[in-house]
């Protein structure tokens, strides 16, 4: 017996993250989920943004990583809430794990949700997190040409963050080009240059966070 | 590897479909996926043996297509698919641009059909 099935593969995925999305949605809470290679600033960027923003907004963070609850501690640091997530070898996050995670933080009140996925410039891209927006993080420490080497992530991505622009001297990296694929692949993606460590460029990034987030609460 | 995470998923829905159709051996399954997916057939395949190795579907075939890429031009609207590349990044085969082409096919990933009794 042939049996027409014409299912979504990914269709359960996609329902969690479309509940997830419902929940940030009723609360006003802007969501956004973070991805980058290992190693090219996530963690940097979010105790930056935590602790300049913390003022302003009521944030939290779910952490991905294979092992160690090391980022999560940093984050914990600044003041926000935060929860870690080990995939135990998963190379992404998933619908599930977010909706798992959440049932540990007190989400009433919270204006911005970080999403920090598996560091990895391939699978996260995959996987819907009922996020209102993917941000990507390159740094100039890699390859200017990594976004048309793993084009997907930057495809979809509405911000893309250059990160280490202080190591920039140093390094053979070109800004323009970088940002060239980044628009190639993406007219519309925003690109910012930034050093977490500094704190050089954040501000446009803050303003972009405070755009979304007054957007979301409307 | 996300293609654990997705044989993962293929499978449920192929017992989800089983199950509703009071069906018991499957024979076989095909899947179809776009160019743009980041699919490696190999990789789903393996998946897919290795989640299926000593259970009742261990026996079924497990049949991949892959669906091309297919772009609508940013600039001159002419809808193309290229020859051969899995890129994000092609020029138009009309008038060579580059950029922000939108995509028609190509980032499906689908269970096309089961075949079992």
């Amino acid at each position: 017996m042939k049996v027409s099935v014409i299912r979504n593969v990914l269709e359960a995925n996609d329902r969690l993250a479309g509940e997830l999305r419902e929940m940030m949605a009723a609360r006003g809470i802007l969501s956004l989920n973070l991805m980058s290679s290992p190693g090219a600033g996530k963690t940097s960027l979010l105790e930056r943004t935590l602790r300049d923003l913390a003022p302003e907004f009521k944030m939290a963070v779910i952490e991905g990583d294979l092992q160690t609850d090391n980022d999560a501690r940093r984050v914990a640091a600044t003041g926000a809430q935060a929860v870690q997530i080990n995939t135990e070898g998963g190379c992404h996050l998933n619908g599930s794990m977010i909706l798992e995670a959440l049932k540990q933080l007190d989400i009433e009140g919270l204006d911005i949700l970080f999403i920090e996925n598996v560091g990895n410039l391939v699978c996260p891209a995959e996987f819907d997190l009922g996020e209102d927006a993917k941000v990507t993080l390159l740094s100039v420490t890699e390859g200017d040409d990594k976004p048309e080497k793993y084009p997907l992530m930057f495809n979809l991505s509405s911000v893309s963050l250059l990160n280490k622009v202080d190591l920039l001297p140093y390094v053979d990296f070109d800004m323009e080009r970088a940002e060239g694929f980044m628009r190639a692949l993406n007219k519309d993606i925003t690109v910012f240059g930034v050093s977490c460590r500094t704190g050089e460029g954040l501000d446009p990034w803050y303003d972009w966070l405070r755009a979304r987030r007054a957007a979301k609460k409307r | 590897m996300h293609e654990m995470s997705i044989a993962q998923s293929i499978l449920d829905i192929v017992q989800q479909e089983m199950e509703k159709n009071g069906l018991t051996r499957l024979i076989r399954v095909k899947v179809k996926f776009g160019r743009l997916t980041n699919t490696v057939p190999e990789a789903l395949d393996t998946g897919f043996m290795a989640l299926t190795a000593q259970t009742p579907l261990e026996s079924a075939v497990f049949e991949l297509e892959e669906i091309p890429a297919r772009y609508r031009c940013f600039k001159c609207a002419a809808e193309f698919t290229p020859e051969g590349t899995n890129r994000l990044l092609v020029p138009c085969t009309a008038c060579g641009e580059e950029f922000g082409h939108a995509v028609l096919s190509g980032k499906e990933l689908y269970i096309d059909f089961i075949e079992a009794e």
